[in-house]
């Protein structure tokens, strides 16, 4: 199966038949599941780095002079065109030296560009000529660590010619075929004519059918179309490409050039594929670097999958291959190159890496059981197999390794020291059973037998590494008490010479792990090791970062309120970190994103009936989280609810402890509020807080938080800061002052101060607060005072707090209180009337109408209309509201209308007569 | 057979006192200075040899309508007496070339139009079936020739063959090559194609090698004991078949060169003989 066919014709029978049957399943399309170049990209170029200075030599005209000398003469047309295809600026020769990695990054980027360019402007010589020039910087092994790299880089500058070729080419055909008529065999011949005249000349692909740009995201017709329905000119424009290729003089650009449009030869036969890959595999053969070559066959691998995942035998042809060079890594050739960079063995073995893992990547794709037993074996069979074991680890089915684990091991163990390093051996083999359980029976002997290794390696990042994926497995299959071993060894290994500070992203990823395996978190803190492991986190950045983390997996899985003392102490001590890292210069979103982990913490604790208990928590943690005001803000609403909960227990009847109990409550309230900043969070506490008292009778608290409210509503900003945004408070005032009116209805008055104390004092301050100019808040205020002293002038309230005693009991009625109350009235009512005269003028009429008429409708809801003075006031106002023609019509008829409908009700036949009273204005 | 069109396109009508057209085929030969001096190179090229030329009238004297006017043709290729319709071949000594010149003559007032054009010939291919003629080789020190101390070379072992020395022009060259054994590092394997031109007369004949293409197969120090393939393919407008006639010649060699570190050469030849099928 393996061994290569000689006989092309059997060859093509074979992939005949493996063609019509994958025409059958449809399997010649890589799966989703296959991982894509793209994604390994990034991560060779971040891993195979160099800070040595790298040069590009484009050898232009150098060409010449050797050829000069092994030719004996040299016909002038075959050396112009030599030197054509070698140079692609007329005898240029670029050689640049001493460039950082950097520099080489952006020029190679720039090649690409020009690559792109010279396309574009039909200057197909000079791309090629480019192309040519980069593939053969990848013969070049100076600086050998940045090889991997170097070859992501060129074979990106090669993928992008392959697919402008290819999409050339494509376009001839779609446009010949649907615009032209067959040519006659005349047109034919003569197109061949005149192609071979340009030919004469130099090499200059036909003019273009199109100008390029055709869509070719048909993808899907591009793979039906056959060789036969592709027209003559896009034939021999493809096979102009490949003579042009076939004569390139040096091996490599000649393999990576041609490589690259492989897909082209389905334009010209079906079976051009199938022959040219065996072809193509056959011809890496005579590149002698052991690096270069494996590099060459992972690309001839990477086009293949891409064209024609089908043709497996190619693939697995490169493997036998390599397996036939692999005793060149340690023949003299490279040894000697080895010493002259100053590279060992360990660090340039790992080079392999990258190219193999993707081979055996295609190889083992969807491939059976079998094929890669026998390529184990195989590789079994080689010395110092290290690197093979490696990627056959990174490349194979998890499941696969992950059922061979003791068989992998022991082949590790076997493994000569020298070579490969076994860390990485070991840490492929950990990210494998990550993913695939082994054998149930295995698992505790793997993780010994692993374990024993890892904890010998020395060197700190090589043993973090390594210690980092097989935490997965630990936790995976393990209790808490293994988890604890794996941690005490990751702690002793990485604190001398404080070592952990050069690993936190891999501590870092260990703890995440954990976390993620661990959802109880009582188990969790009782490993006991867990926190010693989380004090190696000394950067404070770090560590609030792991802080994070855990606090964030607690507010996900935690489902039941806790008051394990364990996890208590745990999380108070990790919130308490996060909240030290708070300071002057932290961004608002981190202390919205601390305040929210702390608050889900806060809320899970409970201590049952316990509230006590609860309360010196609540205690304790307001002087761990004194600078995260949304922490305290969620305290002092805890306390609230702690306080309502004891009323709940006790049905509304204190005890004197519980009364107690609820008093002290209020006092952490009351002294928590004043540290707030938020102006309105201050307001809004105080008159919840103070709500909260009352309900639990406790009067002259109550009173002091309403004091405090109305004595800081002179503080409230004109404008205050919302998401960022400057904006006016009087809306948020208005809001707040309309909430603590229906509060103060059924506050009762003070034994001590005057009637109505609290309305008074508030009305105080309303009057000498700097109200905006040109607002009419402050009458929109007095409308809604005006309902409040309505409501409290009736017999009995609407509402009542349980067991407190409001003032329509205190006075029952009385007719001091009522005339006190009426005097109020009238003041504010005297101040609306006095703000609408100054509504007078032309701009303000609009406001003065709507506000009458707001006005009007409060006498009506609220006023005794069978008061002459009330009466009369209310048409006047009726007659204002129209006077300037801005009042709407309709909501005039609608009020009237609804006067109507109330006159006809039981008692209120005076509205008949005011009715009567209100004209309607008609429209002029 | 040449068959096609002629184009004769003029805003306004062209009057003409007839089209004619001519087909004309030549063998050119020239001495290279390397082989006879520079003087006689210059002087004594030889006459060129006439192989077809021949003229038909299209379009009797009158007159083109104005706008594009196509003209069909087809020209039966006759030769001159007993000579051979070679292939189109363009060398550096030797050049086979066939034009086609269509002329219209006009009136005494108006300049003679001339246009022509190359085409190419392809011999039809041979009926008889080629027979591959595989060759295997040896190199080691011994096998050399044209070395002056053999002591002072490092031993190796290639060994390998070709799949046929007689060739089909349109199918690569084929073969494999292992290094079994080297002491010196291997720096490159190259093959070369080389042809052969010779130009002969009564006075002697003048031969003259000159290289094609060169192409690297191998790249390195090759592991040893592994088949590199051997692969060229045959440049399609500086080969032609092997040709032999009485005057001239054109034929085709490979060498295959090795380079050793450092400073080794070793060349292997081996004649082909091209054809078409």
């Amino acid at each position: 199966m393996f061994a290569a066919s000689a006989d092309p014709a059997a060859l093509a029978a074979t992939t005949e038949n493996s063609r019509k049957k994958r025409d059958r399943d449809d399997n010649s399309i890589v799966g989703s599941d296959f991982e894509p170049w793209a994604s390994k990209r990034g991560e060779i170029l971040a891993r195979y780095t160099t800070t040595e200075k790298l040069s590009i030599n484009l050898f232009m005209g150098s060409e010449k002079g050797k050829a000069g000398t092994a030719i004996s003469a040299m016909s002038e047309k075959v050396r112009t065109r030599l030197e054509e295809l070698d140079d692609f600026e007329e005898g240029s020769q670029k050689e640049l030296l001493n460039l950082t990695q950097q520099d080489y990054v952006n020029r190679i980027e720039e090649l690409n560009q020009s690559l792109k360019d010279a396309w574009a402007s039909d200057q197909k010589v000079k791309a090629l000529k480019i192309v040519i020039q980069c593939s053969k910087l990848l013969s070049d092994t100076s600086v050998i660590q940045f090889y991997p790299s170097k070859f992501v880089l060129i074979t990106d500058i090669l993928d992008t010619f392959g697919k402008l070729v290819y999409e050339r080419i494509f376009s001839m055909c779609v446009d010949n075929h649907s615009i032209l008529p067959v040519p006659s065999a005349a047109e034919r011949k003569r197109a061949y004519l005149y192609k071979l005249e340009q030919a004469h000349s130099t090499f200059i692909p036909p003019p273009s059918a199109s100008s390029s740009g055709t869509s070719l995201e048909d993808e899907e017709m591009a793979y039906h179309f056959s060789p036969e329905n592709v027209n003559d000119t896009a034939k021999e424009t493809c096979l102009n490409w490949f003579f042009k290729i076939a004569s390139i003089r040096e091996l490599i650009p000649r393999f990576y050039v041609e490589a690259s449009i492989l897909k082209c030869n389905k334009f010209l036969s079906k079976t051009g594929i199938s022959e040219c890959l065996p072809r193509l595999t056959c011809m890496v053969r005579g590149i002698g670097d052991p690096l270069v070559s494996v590099y060459a066959r992972a690309y001839l691998c990477r086009v293949g999958m891409e064209v024609a995942p089908h043709l497996k035998e190619s693939l697995d042809k490169n493997f036998f291959d390599f397996l036939l060079t692999f005793k060149q890594i340690h023949g003299d050739t490279v040894q000697n190159q080895l010493v002259l960079q100053g590279v060992e063995l360990p660090s340039y073995l790992p080079l392999y890496s990258p190219a193999m893992d993707w081979i055996f990547q295609c190889i083992s794709y969807h491939a059976p059981e079998a094929l890669l037993t026998e390529m184990m074996e195989r590789c079994k069979k080689l010395a110092n197999n290290a690197l093979l074991l490696n990627s056959v680890m990174s490349a194979f089915r998890a499941e696969f390794i992950a059922t061979r684990s003791m068989d992998f091991i022991g082949m590790i163990k076997e493994c000569d020291e020298s070579g490969f390093p076994k860390h990485l051996l070991f840490r492929s083999l950990g990210l494998n059973l990550a993913l695939a359980n082994p054998p149930e029976s295995d698992r505790l002997q793997i993780l010994n037998e692993a374990w024993k290794v890892i904890t010998k390696l020395k060197n700190p990042q090589d043993y973090i590494n390594c210690a980092e994926v097989w935490v997965e497995y630990t936790c995976k299959h393990f209790t808490k008490r293994e988890v604890n071993t794996v941690l005490a060894d990751v702690i002793k290994h990485m604190t001398p010479d404080r070592a952990f500070e050069d690993s936190y992203p891999q501590l870092q990823s260990i703890i995440k792990k954990v976390i993620a395996h661990f959802h109880d978190f009582s188990v969790l803190f009782s490993v006991e090791k867990f926190l010693p492991f989380l004090d190696m986190f000394q950067k404070e950045s770090v560590r609030v970062e792991v802080c994070k983390c855990i606090m964030e997996v607690f507010i996900k899985h935690q489902q039941e309120p806790t008051k394990d003392p364990v996890i208590l102490n745990a999380l108070l001590h990790i919130c308490k970190t996060m909240h030290d890292s708070v300071n002057a210069l932290t961004l608002e979103d981190e202390k919205r994103m601390l305040a929210y982990l702390i608050n889900g913490f806060i809320k899970m604790v409970s201590f049952g009936r316990d509230f006590e208990q609860q309360l010196s928590f609540y205690v304790e943690a307001r002087s761990m989280f004194c600078n995260l005001e949304p922490v305290l803000v969620q305290l002092i609403h805890s306390v609230n609810r702690l306080a309502m909960e004891t009323r709940k227990v006790m049905k509304g009847n204190h005890s004197r402890k519980t009364a107690a109990f609820v008093r002290a409550c209020v006092a952490y309230c009351f002294i928590t509020i004043p540290s707030l900043v938020g102006i309105f969070t201050r307001l809004n506490l105080y008159l919840h807080s103070g709500q909260v008292a009352l309900a639990n009778q406790c009067l002259s608290q109550a009173d002091a938080f309403f004091k405090a409210a109305i004595s800081l509503v002179p503080e409230v900003p004109k404008m205050i800061n919302i998401d960022g945004k400057m904006r006016p408070s009087e809306s948020f005032l208005l809001e707040f002052l309309c909430n603590f009116f229906s509060t103060l209805l059924i506050v009762p008055d003070h034994p001590e101060h005057g009637v109505l104390f609290l309305v008074r004092e508030l009305l105080n301050v309303i009057q000498d607060y700097t109200w905006e100019d040109n607002s009419d808040e402050k009458i929109r205020i007095y409308t809604c005072v005006l309902h409040l002293l309505s409501a409290m002038s009736q017999e009995t309230y609407l509402y009542h707090v349980d067991k407190v005693d409001s003032n329509d009991s205190l006075y029952g009625g009385d007719s001091k209180f009522l005339a006190e109350n009426n005097k109020l009235c009238e003041t504010v009512m005297a101040q609306i009337l006095e703000h609408l005269k100054t509504l007078a003028k032309d701009e303000a009429l609009k406001r003065q109408s709507s506000l009458g008429l707001s006005f009007f409708n409060s006498i009506l809801a609220h006023g005794d209309l069978r008061s002459n003075r009330l009466n009369q006031l209310s048409v006047n106002l009726w007659h204002l509201a129209q006077r300037h023609g801005c009042a709407d019509t309709r909501t005039m008829v609608k009020t009237l209308e609804y006067i109507k409908k109330r006159s006809k009700h039981p008692d209120m036949g005076h509205l008949t007569e005011l009715a009567l009273r209100l004209p309607l204005q008609t429209r002029t | 057979m040449l068959s096609g069109v002629v184009v004769v396109s003029g805003k306004d009508s062209v009057q003409h006192q007839g089209v004619s057209l001519t087909v004309e085929g030549t063998v050119n030969l020239q001495l290279s200075a390397k082989s006879v001096g520079v003087f006689e190179a210059f002087y004594n090229s030889v006459k060129p040899i006439q192989i077809i030329n021949s003229t038909i009238e299209m379009v009797k004297p009158g007159k083109f309508p104005s706008g594009r006017t196509e003209i069909p043709f087809e020209f039966p290729l006759h030769v001159k007496g007993n000579r051979v319709l070679y292939e189109t071949y363009h060398g550096v000594f030797v050049n086979i070339q066939y034009t086609l010149r269509c002329d219209m003559r006009r009136s005494l007032l108006a300049k003679d139009l001339t246009k022509t054009c190359e085409f190419i010939v392809h011999s039809a291919p041979q009926k008889r079936k080629l027979t591959p003629s595989p060759v295997a080789f040896t190199v080691t020190p011994e096998t050399l020739q044209n070395v002056k101390e053999r002591a002072l070379l490092p031993k190796f072992l290639i060994r390998g063959h070709l799949n046929s020395t007689n060739c089909v022009i349109t199918q690569p060259l084929t073969g494999e090559l292992v290094v079994e054994s080297s002491e010196a590092a291997i720096k490159s394997i190259e093959l070369q194609l080389v042809r052969v031109e010779t130009c002969g007369c009564a006075e002697g004949y003048a031969r003259d090698a000159t290289e094609i293409q060169n192409i690297q197969i191998a790249d390195g120090d090759v592991c040893r004991g592994l088949s590199v393939p051997i692969y060229m393919v045959f440049p399609r407008l500086f080969t032609c078949p092997t040709l032999e006639t009485t005057n001239f010649k054109v034929e085709f060699e490979v060498n295959i060169v090795v380079l050793l570190h450092p400073e080794h050469l070793i060349t292997e030849n081996f004649p082909l003989k091209l054809c078409r099928v």
